[in-house]
């Protein structure tokens, strides 16, 4: 996928209010190519909420997240063309196929066949690929999950707490995914407990923007 | 494959797949549709009489049981959340989920229909209007539906809420297409019940879609 080179994925200012709680405020961040972010910070620190804010799911209270320079509010349908977000959701039903489900994934998001069976391969569920998902353990429902990034192409990727459940060989093919993500220019953010071994990411802990407490 | 088909053919096998709701649908208003002759006496001009208004009244109610297969089972399983970062726009996808909701209820019905009719007596002369008339008014229930069904996604007791919602916007539908019926009877033009039908099918669809699509993003915040 050609990348310009560019001021690259931009936050400035932002603030986000879940209900009454302003969950942080005056936060920055910035991403070029080939970047990985990791988004740390306690319970309630406002992970999450940040990774739905850079999908443009929801508006932040405060300031504004760019790709090269135009708010992504502003182009929603084209940025919700260059991501991937993973949530803490499976997206999964229980009666329809590993395979089938890959393979619907991939075709509302740009992804063919080839790319369906390679992302298959690379997450180890080619023997699991007839089975129903009803059938599958927590770890191998994450690892499906995980599979629809490498099932169509998209240069951002917003993972929530990606790891969750994954065992080592879960996690590695993880880690191979992301670096080989960004390696092709390829940009992620994710947010995690676990620390994971991505080679010189950047570091957010939220916790450092909670508004303080009315004195 | 365009995502609007690749969601249409999902939609479909999930909802006729073992387990899918779309038969049940069906069975409740076979269902209803007996009682009224159990309740009401075996009496054929009785039957004939409100037939009509029996077969709307009965088809209004399954597609209104039937409104929470849309949205629901996605909303619970983030399905539609990850749905909404795809990059086709909100208002194809809930156009293709109302087009999968239409062909496993609202068509279904239609074919039923004249079935249940002839159990009911209705008037032969009024088999066609009949037919018709809900070939063009139910898309207006799966469109009207699946704006209710996205607005009460957050709430508690949304099966009670959408009946509540919905049904009020159902009465013209209600109205034109007995109207439509009881005009064949008495051999008057049913062309104008027909066309208010198909208006109303034509005026909800590219109203109904963005306001559903404004109440999913509400309920996703």
């Amino acid at each position: 996928m050609a990348m310009e080179p560019s001021p690259g994925f931009t936050g400035i200012g932002l603030a986000c209010r879940r209900g009454e709680r302003l969950v942080f405020r005056g936060l920055d961040f910035t991403l070029r190519d080939g970047g990985a972010l990791i988004l740390t910070g306690t319970n309630g620190s406002g992970k999450s909420s940040l990774l739905r804010l850079m999908a443009g799911l929801g508006r932040a209270e405060a300031g504004a997240i760019t790709w090269n320079g135009e708010e992504i509010i502003a182009e929603s349908a084209a940025h919700r063309a260059r991501i991937h977000f993973i949530g803490h959701q499976d997206a999964l039903k229980p009666r329809q196929g590993v395979r089938e489900t890959l393979a619907f994934w991939a075709g509302m998001h740009g992804g063919n066949e080839t790319l369906v069976e390679e992302a298959l391969r690379r997450f180890r569920l080619g023997d699991l690929a007839p089975l129903p998902c009803r059938y599958l353990s927590q770890g191998q429902r994450r690892r499906l999950v995980l599979a629809r990034l490498l099932a169509s192409p998209a240069p951002l990727w917003l993972l929530d707490e990606p790891a969750t459940a994954l065992d080592q060989n879960g996690i590695a093919d993880l880690l191979a995914a992301i670096a080989a993500h960004r390696q092709s220019g390829g940009r992620v953010v994710l947010s995690t407990h676990q620390s994971l071994a991505i080679e010189d990411a950047a570091t957010l802990l939220l916790d450092r923007f909670a508004p303080r407490a009315a004195a | 494959m365009t995502a609007f088909a690749t969601l249409l053919r999902r939609d479909l096998r999930l909802a006729l797949g073992q387990g899918g709701d779309a038969a049940s649908v069906l069975a409740f208003f076979v269902l209803a549709v007996i009682l009224f002759p159990l309740g009401l006496g075996p009496e054929p001009l009785l039957l004939a009489r409100i037939a009509a208004g029996i077969l709307w009244v009965t088809a209004l109610l399954a597609a209104l049981l039937s409104l929470d297969q849309i949205f629901l089972a996605d909303y619970q399983d983030g399905s539609l959340e990850a749905l909404a970062v795809m990059p086709a726009a909100l208002e194809t996808q809930i156009l293709a989920k109302v087009l999968a909701h239409w062909l496993v209820t609202g068509l279904p019905l239609t074919l039923l229909a004249p079935l249940l009719a002839f159990m009911l007596h209705l008037d032969h002369a009024a088999y066609g209007t009949l037919i018709l008339g809900m070939a063009l008014g139910t898309p207006a229930l799966s469109l009207i539906g699946a704006m209710g069904a996205s607005l009460t996604l957050g709430a508690r007791r949304g099966g009670v809420l959408i009946s509540l919602l919905v049904l009020p916007l159902y009465i013209p539908v209600l109205i034109f297409g007995t109207a439509g019926v009881e005009a064949a009877i008495a051999g008057l033009p049913v062309r104008p019940h027909l066309l208010l039908l198909a208006a109303l099918t034509a005026a909800a669809l590219p109203l109904c879609p963005p306001a559903a699509a404004a109440a999913l993003r509400q309920a996703l915040e």
